[in-house]
């Protein structure tokens, strides 16, 4: 690659922003020294900065809305935005940003994010979030002109686009099994499968709506996937939790009240302290694997080896019927490479949804509409108790046909 | 016709050899210090990783100058979390003390590990969001200003409490399940550009748009109207058609959340629920937002028992408390009117007074 263009020589002058100065004060790192980092070698930065010093003391953003850019043979990654006030400031006039879909477990090497930060300042303001919510890279800020050889550096350097639109968004999961003990399934893995699998549905949005994934290893849900992921899968075993009674004891000789921090705080009152023989009992079909005992005695308790996942459906935020938490789907699922049946099941799920669907309806507004047995039977699944928190507690039941008596 | 769909880079080839080869066979970890994990493997392999915080909205010399570090500590390797923070994965332990010595040298935080607050997660406010009624950078840094004692331990807590900042009611950080949100919301009635709406609008799918059935045609002037007893403000029609606005500085504001989750433990995941309707927006500072969130923070810190989450400590004293304890006051904005309200309402004689 050439010389970056862009990477000035860093002796451009910020513009004035006295509001934002304040936000250079205090402890916790400042956003604001990065964009004035970026403004001086970047006239993108320097105009994005005078626009923001603009809102602060209007009240206000000052971004169009609408304008739809992007890459040859792409239909979504990039986010295109246009500055409402190109006169004051001509150089975020476009001001699109790329979505870069991420190493699975946001993990790098520094040559690879160097490679990055080369491309980024030769094509863009050299500003960007690391990441986004979704989880995405988010290259902040480049012209229509320079998104195609952007993208094409990109790909040089093994970097391809995220998700936009009502597409399959970037899927995104925590550290899991690369290093978390709790990790009951291969969450990267899982990850990078389903991403390199499902290509065309995140690059070409062919949905209803936006629809996202996230894995969890364990029922901490450090990735937040039930949240926020229409699909999220935590891990979840089946069996009891696996005990090493010298360290329990260990724990409880270094000071911690077992029964205040870990006995009464079970949820199912599965655990005891056998006092004679100084051990932990747990009773297994009682447990519901909630993670608290392991959380709080990491060096003693462990995950069951029957491990699998949990799939939630219907995670999101507010907009248009109200936020959801998934709701259980698959109750256990084993996940092994190459996660067939998981591809599966995502298939049937949105196949269903790209049907029966209306524009800009997230699935879990499809649910709530139709019905979650309905929905149940339009992807192949059988009901189970684990669905719900309770049975229905009105009379209005749905019956078929063939489970009534036919008349003559 | 350039090379497409080849996805992200693989994994395997950015995760460092420590965890390549002790890769699902970790055993226990332990916080030796705020900050810092220390996983040990059955292989007998300790990986400590040393967290430091990011403002998340970075410059490419950020993410140099973090991987100088990465070279000179850590082989070359290092990884971001889920909230945004980095973390250096040292497998030679000798490395640990030199960088926390380099990063303290540096001006850098370390934390968000285990019980205290971590950092923000956030939307893109004015930096780059056409919809933003705030900036959540900048709310994100006069929070953290007030509580990164909370993020390196300094100040020790009953549990974890996790923050989210979200510029619009659209929430696209999901914040809605966080032990405090700070979300943005407008509370006046939208305003439509009739000559507009013919020109860059479909008429349909802005009125289907309304979660309330707000909205409806216009044929008279070839728009829309909206019925304003029935708008509640989600500008959810204004994402829809360009032509209608629903930006208003002087009365858009800020409304503070509180008690969700998403971790099972213990408990299951719950939402946060409105404990502030309203706060100004004033940037730069936002001093009313920043107060009261650190006063939350107080009010749990104070009263809940170890291990107690925001919302499981609310569930406990029960929501009257809250308010009473707290000091918010409790006003008809609180009683939800929307989609399932009715589960929300009590049906037991079990409160207090």
């Amino acid at each position: 690659m050439d010389e970056p263009a862009v990477r000035g020589s860093g002796e451009l002058q910020p513009p004035s922003t006295p509001l934002l100065d304040e936000l250079e004060e205090g402890r916790w790192p400042s956003f604001v020294a990065e964009l004035k980092r970026a403004a001086r070698r970047a006239p993108a930065a320097a105009d994005l900065l005078g626009q923001l010093e603009r809102s602060y003391a209007d009240n206000t953003g000052h971004w169009k809305r609408g304008g739809i850019v992007g890459v040859r043979g792409y239909g979504g990654g990039v986010v295109g935005r246009y500055s409402a006030m190109p006169d004051d400031f001509p150089a975020v006039k476009e001001f699109h940003t790329l979505r870069v879909n991420q190493p699975a477990g946001f993990f790098y090497t520094t040559e690879k994010l160097r490679q990055l930060c080369d491309v980024w300042d030769r094509y863009g303001s050299g500003l960007l979030n690391l990441h986004g919510s979704t989880g995405d890279i988010i290259l902040l800020g480049t012209t229509t002109e320079n998104l195609q050889p952007c993208f094409d550096a990109l790909g040089e350097i093994g970097f391809d686009l995220g998700g936009s639109g009502s597409a399959l968004r970037t899927i995104s999961c925590c550290v899991g099994a690369a290093r978390c003990e709790f990790a009951c399934f291969d969450t990267m893995d899982v990850t990078h499968s389903l991403t390199t699998h499902f290509q065309g549905e995140i690059h070409r949005p062919s949905f209803p709506y936006k629809f996202k994934i996230k894995c969890s290893g364990c029922p901490n849900d450090c990735a937040a996937a039930s949240a926020r992921s229409d699909l999220a899968i935590i891990g979840l075993w089946r069996d009891g939790i696996e005990i090493d009674q010298e360290a329990v004891r260990e724990y409880v000789r270094g000071g911690l009240n077992l029964f205040e921090r870990v006995l009464r705080r079970c949820p199912t009152w599965a655990l005891a302290w056998d006092e004679n023989e100084q051990e932990l009992r747990v009773d297994s079909e009682e447990c519901v694997h909630c993670m608290h005992c392991i959380n709080q005695m990491p060096k003693a308790l462990r995950v069951g080896r029957r491990r699998g996942a949990a799939i939630m459906i219907g995670g999101k935020a507010p907009v248009v019927k109200g936020a959801m938490l998934g709701w259980v789907l698959v109750p256990f699922v084993e996940l092994k490479p190459p996660y067939d049946e998981l591809k599966d099941l995502v298939v049937r799920i949105t196949d269903f949804w790209a049907e029966h669907g209306k524009s800009r309806e997230r699935v879990a507004e499809l649910i709530d509409r139709i019905g979650l047995p309905a929905f149940l039977d339009g992807i192949g699944l059988k009901p189970s108790p684990q669905m719900v928190a309770a049975p229905r507690s009105n009379p209005y039941l749905f019956w078929d046909d063939d489970e009534v008596v036919k008349h003559a | 016709m350039p090379r497409t769909d080849f996805g992200p880079p693989d994994y395997r080839e950015m995760i460092p050899p420590i965890v390549r080869d002790n890769y699902g066979r970790w055993r226990y970890h332990t916080i030796p210090r705020p900050g810092v994990l220390e996983h040990v493997s059955d292989t007998g392999a300790v990986l400590t990783s040393v967290r430091m915080a990011s403002p998340r909205l970075v410059s490419t010399d950020w993410v140099r100058a973090v991987c100088e570090l990465a070279d000179k500590f850590c082989d070359g390797h290092l990884r971001f979390t889920t909230r945004h923070n980095v973390e250096f994965l040292v497998s030679d332990p000798s490395r640990v003390e030199p960088l926390l010595d380099e990063l303290e040298a540096r001006g850098e935080l370390v934390g968000g590990v285990g019980p205290g607050i971590s950092n923000v997660v956030h939307t893109q406010g004015w930096i780059h969001c056409k919809s933003a009624v705030t900036d959540a950078s900048g709310l994100v840094k006069c929070i953290m200003d007030e509580l990164y004692d909370y993020f390196t331990g300094k100040i020790a807590v009953p549990a974890r409490l996790r923050i989210a900042v979200a510029c619009c009611v659209n929430m696209c950080g999901a914040c809605h399940c966080s032990d405090i949100a700070v979300v943005g919301i407008h509370r006046t009635v939208p305003r439509v550009n009739h000559e507009m709406v013919s020109k860059s609008c479909e008429i349909p799918s802005t009125v289907a748009s309304c979660p309330t059935g707000a909205i409806r045609p216009n044929p008279k002037l070839k728009s829309v109207e909206i019925i304003p007893e029935k708008c509640m403000y989600c500008g959810n029609c204004a994402a829809v058609c360009p032509a209608i606005d629903i930006m208003d500085p002087a009365n858009d504001g800020l409304s503070i959340w509180v008690g969700g989750k998403v971790s099972n433990a213990r408990t299951a995941p719950k939402f946060s629920r409105l404990a502030i309707p309203y706060l100004p927006n004033h940037p730069p500072r936002w001093p009313e937002v920043t107060e009261a969130v650190k006063h939350l923070v107080e009010v749990w810190r104070d009263r809940a028992k170890p291990g107690e989450r925001m919302g499981e400590w609310i569930d406990r004293v029960g929501w009257e408390r809250f308010f009473q304890l707290s000091g918010i006051p409790f006003t008809d904005k609180h009683i939800d009117d929307f989609t399932h309200a009715t589960t929300t309402f009590r049906c037991t004689t079990q409160f207090r007074f």
